[in-house]
């Protein structure tokens, strides 16, 4: 197990490494910078000169990927173009509302997916795997902003039961929850019918191999056997697909934090793009690479935890 | 005293048309301590028997007759009384020791379960007893095997950490389907004499489901025969083998190879190949590849003809095949 962490820990350094480049690379190539979004068209030429030299924007890139790579490491992400304050407390900020909208969001994808996955895989080709499984296109087919908008007119707007939108702060936990309820519903229905289907096709596979059979040949009964022997077996492709949908939804609410007016991460990476206050989005999207190769290799670990298999092809 | 007597055992399965008859009319009894060999080739029947007697035939089966195990009816009996049978009195070995042990769970763990489950053992005294019955099964490393994941094993040794799970309750019947067809030849012939060992030993009785004739003659007290869902023949495994009144078995034993005979030799083939069971007709399902058919043999079931010593042909012609083998 320690040469397999070993392992996995050089692949994840070596895979940020990657990442920070092709982030700073896509920064540059983008046409404008923040002092001429700042200044407007009608600026001169010099005062832009200027100012890019203000903001360290005249600095040859060598110079520049160095300057912002010891900054990340010192916990130093620079300071805004845009806002003129430090990056750090920004984004710090908006995770408060991202990372907490996320996790309540995947606790209900997998909560439902294990529950109706089960479900479905026990009763294979009768009624209620196949009500399951219509249930799950529909969760697929609907637009998560067009379930947005619904639930707002239905729960907020119609019934009064949450707020339509806009996120209290942490100050009072209960209204703080209260306000990410429906965006971790409208993020989580898709992903729970993307997770259904695949803890439902895992099931079934470990259902139908020769341990299963012995398992009941020692007298356990079918769903002991499935929660005891199945189940197990159909955690690591479930796992596997739960650690890129977290990734996914930590990164893609923007159009539902939209919705809800949730000063989250997408927010301020969508307005600091048309800002073009590049270290801002620098800085948001290595986090989120930072985010999803962390979760990755938990995600790693987890499945050789389960799979000793796993550890011995890694050793 | 009769453990296990098995009446006119029928397994039919739901098609498209029709119900498809995979065993049809099986009758067979086994005393306690007393082997049993079932011989057949794939589709023969013979591992849906073996199930049935588990109760563990596919969801949408339908078996009929009569299975009587300690004077118990199985057949019709509710799944919470079949499921404390099973593993207890009953046990099955398969196969594949790779596939049919769980890959994520400890060997030990795997052979710890059922006596957690029948005998009501903490985990940590089936523990202990799963690495006893693992020596028992004269594994080189107990603690070892115990300790391992199965895919850290040999196919011989998982093999033999199935027959642990197996007989860890002391059941008086062991069923083992092809336990020996994945593995080497020399593993082979150690784990067979090892059954052959517990078998004398615990006085349990051994079901061994082969392809294999030559397996199934030097281990089985009885034989029976299997073929298109029938027992053709069956009886003890001298007389079978040496005065067989079915042309089937006769021209199994035929094709055998013969130690002695030139390098190069062809062997004897069995020609045409088994029906499938949906093509079974009315009549005897060897029909269309026995050299001696005739006419009543399309279009009649064989009757089950009784010889001396329990000796049991489904053949039209049986009382013509004497000692002609």
């Amino acid at each position: 197990m320690a040469l397999f962490l070993l392992q996995r820990l050089a692949v994840l350094a070596a895979t940020l490494v990657v990442a920070s480049l092709v982030v700073f690379a896509v920064m540059e190539i983008l046409p404008g910078d923040a002092a001429e979004t700042m200044l407007g068209p009608t600026a001169t030429p010099e005062a832009v000169a200027a100012l890019s030299h203000k903001l360290g924007l005249d600095l040859p890139l060598s110079v520049r990927y160095a300057r912002w790579i010891a900054g990340l490491a010192r916990g130093d992400l620079g300071v805004s173009a845009a806002y003129g304050s430090a990056i750090a407390p920004l984004i710090g900020a908006s995770l408060l509302v991202s990372l907490p909208l996320a996790a309540m969001a995947m606790a209900l994808a997998a909560a439902i997916a294990l529950a109706a996955g089960v479900y479905a895989a026990d009763r294979r080709g009768r009624a209620g795997d196949a009500a399951v499984m219509g249930l799950t296109q529909i969760g697929l087919a609907v637009p998560n902003f067009w379930l947005a908008i619904l639930m707002v007119i239905v729960f907020a707007v119609t019934l009064r039961l949450v707020p339509a939108g806009g996120f209290p702060g942490w100050g009072d936990p209960a209204r703080a929850v209260a306000a990410l309820i429906l965006p971790a519903i409208a993020l989580g229905v898709a992903q729970a019918a993307i997770l259904t289907r695949v803890t439902r096709s895992a099931l079934l596979e470990a259902l139908n191999e020769d341990y299963m059979r012995t398992a009941r040949a020692k007298g356990l009964s079918r769903r002991a056997a499935l929660w005891r022997h199945a189940l197990p077996n159909a955690l690591v492709p479930v796992l596997t697909i739960m650690g890129l949908q977290f990734a996914n939804l930590i990164a893609g609410a923007i159009v539902v934090e939209n919705v809800f007016v949730l000063p989250g991460l997408g927010r301020l990476m969508l307005q600091s793009i048309s800002n073009r206050d590049t270290l801002v989005v620098e800085d948001g999207v290595m986090l989120i690479a930072v985010l999803v190769i962390g979760l990755n290799f938990l995600v790693d670990v987890a499945c050789a935890a389960i799979d000793p298999r796993l550890r011995q092809r890694a050793a | 005293m009769t453990l296990l007597a098995v009446e006119d055992l029928t397994v039919d399965l739901p098609a498209a048309d029709r119900a498809v008859r995979l065993v049809d009319g099986a009758t067979f009894r086994l005393r306690a301590g007393e082997s049993l060999g079932v011989v057949g080739e794939s589709g023969s029947g013979k591992t849906m028997t073996a199930l049935a007697l588990m109760g563990l035939q596919p969801p949408l089966a339908r078996v009929g007759g009569s299975i009587r195990f300690e004077g118990r009816e199985l057949v019709g009996l509710d799944e919470d009384a079949m499921r404390r049978i099973r593993g207890d009195r009953i046990a099955m070995i398969f196969q594949e020791p790779m596939t049919a042990l769980n890959p994520l769970v400890r060997v030990g763990a795997q052979v710890a379960e059922p006596l957690v489950l029948h005998r009501g053992m903490s985990r940590r005294a089936a523990g202990a007893e799963a690495a006893r019955l693992l020596a028992h099964v004269r594994l080189a490393d107990p603690e070892r095997a115990a300790r391992a994941y199965p895919f850290e094993l040999s196919g011989g040794e998982r093999q033999r950490a199935m027959i642990a799970m197996a007989i860890g309750c002391s059941p008086r019947l062991v069923i083992a389907d092809e336990p020996t067809t994945a593995l080497d030849v020399t593993v082979q012939a150690r784990i067979l004499a090892l059954l052959d060992g517990l078998r004398a030993e615990s006085g349990m009785a051994l079901i061994l489901v082969s392809h294999d004739l030559a397996v199934v003659a030097g281990h089985c007290d009885r034989v029976a025969v299997m073929y298109g869902g029938l027992i053709l023949e069956s009886g003890p495994t001298d007389v079978v083998l040496r005065r067989s009144r079915n042309p089937y078995t006769r021209a199994l034993l035929e094709a055998r190879p013969e130690p002695g005979a030139p390098r190069g030799a062809r062997l004897k083939t069995i020609p045409g190949s088994p029906p499938h069971h949906r093509d079974v007709g009315p009549g005897c399902p060897f029909a269309g590849r026995c050299a001696l058919t005739l006419d009543v043999c399309r279009s009649a079931r064989p009757p089950a003809i009784a010889f001396a010593a329990g000796h049991v042909s489904r053949c039209f012609r049986a009382a013509e095949l004497e000692d002609a083998a």
